[in-house]
């Protein structure tokens, strides 16, 4: 039997944001909340694996209450159980105190039942870090393979998979010892329509809720705000630089606007390598 | 008198160095400059170190001096010849334990986020993704000065300042073409520390069976010169045969934003801006680009920007060095007959 563990987590729709342009703050309402989108590929692929081979998909989220609809959403997408791991004491939580209480969640619920595979997202696009991921696999000491796009084999008998993973100058084809944690790309898995049976249960499913109370025992130094060695020190709006010259085709016509541009780009001296020296 | 050491990542694959290790120890040598003041009055020291991993790239130690580093930790062996998050991970946080580094600096590619992470947790401290200005400054309540590690926060439209106040080192990733790159000097002397290899093929933990390379071109636009780039205001993907076709007349690359990549029209490896590559051509050329924060981020840091636009209004023209209000399909086409002409002209 296979089971499959994932990370998922609820994030801002970052396509949404936008700046109020009167007093230059970030306007928050109606900001819909989504579903990571990687880590959605990533509960599809584990999906898919449990169909081929049998087994059950656990997902685990760290965040408010509000992230219960995203648990929900998991179960409608074929996960078999949900937890939350949510207290008050966790807010602040930097990408060290997050990797913490993951990490300290999956080893209890390995305790459990124990996982064969973790899949993460390759990030998370509120903060497109990329670093919950590599900590949570250094603390639990495990095998870790970023950026995985297509997972070829899994051998539960042999205890192994073969994955491959796409980097900035290619495609490597790698062999890791169960158990072991991908963080997914969204190549790795399509998302299926949810079947019928899923969807009804998700309606009506509680995730389990995990708080600082238990049943996992954490350290109140190394979780929240008093386990993150970042602060955000200050804020600021980006700074603009001196605007450049305008030239209205509808005033001095195309030929002459053209003209005056490339003029300005050569005498400026970003041509000479097509041209030839600025004169 | 104790040492201040800012380190930076030495990233190799095959012996290529990845540019961005360059241009991270050209801000190295400038965080270095931000405390010299204040390390002298101690009597403290200041230096600019590399860390470098391989199978037989000694000869690249000697390169990175040239570009900036005081020292290299050269760390040479079969089990680096490939990176692996754990051999490098582990082997890393080993050094990082031993010399207590201050800050280090790592690319944020897709190795250097990947081994990132690992180091910053196995070493329990803070580290900021992505940052676009860097410094050291002076924090109220500490001692000495601290990184002040800028990066942009919800989709662009914010900056916030990350600091790391009492962990050590103080790590921050930075992606290529954020910082210039620094000059190289082959009359600069520093030295090569080779240091024990502790790690075994067993630790790994992960074969490569196969590396499958790309057949296609591979689309540099970090490190291009000359970047033409088509918005959503070509109306179709049509449009990008315009746009390929002053781009090979300049010798330059397309570059594109999202909303293209989105709907398909071009690939993903073409996106300029904030979730695409971040560029610094001499020449950008935006067309039909409305200018949103989002793929400002990525481009503004260009020598020379035009940009042809239709609206007066749109702010692409706020970072641009020379705008064209026009139609694109009309702009062009005539830029190309020009540079054609003065092409000629002068064979
Ligand atoms: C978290 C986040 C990350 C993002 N990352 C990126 C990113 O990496 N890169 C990126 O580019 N965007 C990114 N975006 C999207 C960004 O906010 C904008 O939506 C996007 O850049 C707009 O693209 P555009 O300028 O091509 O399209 P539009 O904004 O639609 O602009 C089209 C422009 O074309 C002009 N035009 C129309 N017809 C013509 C014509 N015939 N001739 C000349 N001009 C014409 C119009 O006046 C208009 O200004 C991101 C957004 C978020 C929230
Ligand atoms: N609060 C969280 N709860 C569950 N999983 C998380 C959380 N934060 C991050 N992750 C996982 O870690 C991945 C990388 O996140 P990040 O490092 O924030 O970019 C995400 O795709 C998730 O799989």
């Amino acid at each position: 039997m296979f089971h499959a563990l994932v990370a998922v987590k609820q994030v801002p729709d970052t396509t949404n944001i936008r700046i109020d342009p009167e007093t230059g703050n970030l306007v928050r309402e109606g900001v819909p909340a989504i579903f990571n989108p990687y880590d959605a590929h990533a509960l599809a692929a584990a999906v898919e694996w449990k169909r081929k081979l049998g087994g059950k998909v656990t997902v685990v989220s760290m965040g408010p209450p509000s992230f219960i609809v995203t648990l929900r959403e998991a179960i409608e997408m074929g996960a078999d159980e949900a937890y939350l791991v949510s207290d008050r004491k966790f807010a602040g939580a930097d990408t060290l105190a997050t990797s913490y209480v993951l990490a300290e969640t999956i080893r209890r619920l390995n305790e459990q039942d124990p996982v064969d595979m973790i899949f993460f997202g390759k990030q998370a696009i509120d903060g497109d870090t990329a670093q919950v991921g590599p900590g949570v696999a250094t603390r639990l000491d495990l095998p870790i393979l970023t950026y995985a796009v297509k997972i070829r084999d899994i051998d539960l008998e042999a205890r192994k998979a073969i994955v491959e993973r796409k980097t900035e100058r290619w495609v490597e084809v790698v062999e890791l010892p169960l158990p072991v944690m991908l963080t997914c790309d969204k190549e790795i898995a399509e998302i299926p329509f949810a079947p019928l049976p899923d969807l009804i249960r998700s309606l009506k499913y509680d995730p389990e809720v995990w708080t600082m109370a238990g049943p996992v025992e954490f350290d109140r130094g190394q979780v929240g705000v008093r386990g993150s060695p970042t602060i955000v020190y200050k804020m600021g709006t980006p700074e603009l630089p001196e605007p450049g010259e305008k030239i209205n085709t509808r005033e001095v016509g195309v030929e002459a606007a053209v003209r005056e541009a490339l003029a300005k780009a050569e005498s400026a001296g970003v041509l000479s390598a097509v041209l030839g020296g600025a004169k | 008198m104790s040492t201040r050491r800012f380190w930076v990542f030495i990233e190799q694959e095959e012996g290529h160095i990845h540019p961005v290790s360059w241009e991270l120890l050209g801000v190295a040598n400038k965080l270095a400059a931000d405390v010299r003041d204040e390390a002298t009055a101690e009597g403290d020291e200041v230096v600019v170190e590399g860390v470098l991993l391989g199978e037989g790239v000694e000869s690249l130690a000697q390169e990175a001096i040239y570009h900036g580093a005081n020292r290299i930790y050269l760390l040479d062996g079969p089990v680096f010849k490939y990176y692996r998050t754990r051999p490098y991970s582990k082997s890393i946080a080993k050094l990082v334990k031993k010399y207590e580094p201050e800050v280090f600096l790592i690319g944020a590619t897709t190795l250097g986020r990947d081994l990132a992470g690992a180091i910053a947790t196995a070493s329990h401290t803070g580290l900021t993704a992505d940052c676009t200005q860097l410094e050291m400054g002076e924090v109220k309540g500490a001692k000495h000065k601290l990184l002040l590690a800028t990066r942009p926060a919800f989709g662009g439209n914010i900056m916030a300042t990350i600091v790391c106040r009492k962990h050590r080192p103080q790590m921050a990733s930075v992606r290529p073409r954020v910082f210039p790159m620094p000059e190289r000097n082959p009359a600069a002397q520093g030295d090569i520390i080779r240091e024990p290899v502790m790690v075994t093929e067993d630790d790994a933990m992960a074969t490569i069976l196969e590396i499958i390379r790309n057949e296609g071109e591979n689309v540099n636009l970090e490190y291009a010169d000359i970047i033409v780039s088509g918005g959503r205001g070509m109306g179709s993907p049509d449009g990008f045969a315009l746009i390929k076709e002053l781009a090979d007349e300049l010798g330059g690359v397309v570059g594109a934003s999202r909303p293209c990549v989105d709907a398909g029209w071009i690939g993903y490896e073409h996106q300029v801006g904030q979730s695409g590559k971040t560029v610094r051509p001499k020449l950008y050329i935006a067309a039909g680009i409305s200018g949103a924060l989002q793929h400002k981020v990525g481009m503004q840091g260009s020598d020379f920007i035009i940009a042809i636009n239709n609206d007066p209004n749109a702010p692409i023209f706020e970072v641009a060095d020379v705008g064209i209000i026009g139609d694109l399909y009309e702009v062009i086409p005539e830029m190309l007959k020009q540079i054609r002409a003065k092409k000629e002209a002068q064979a």
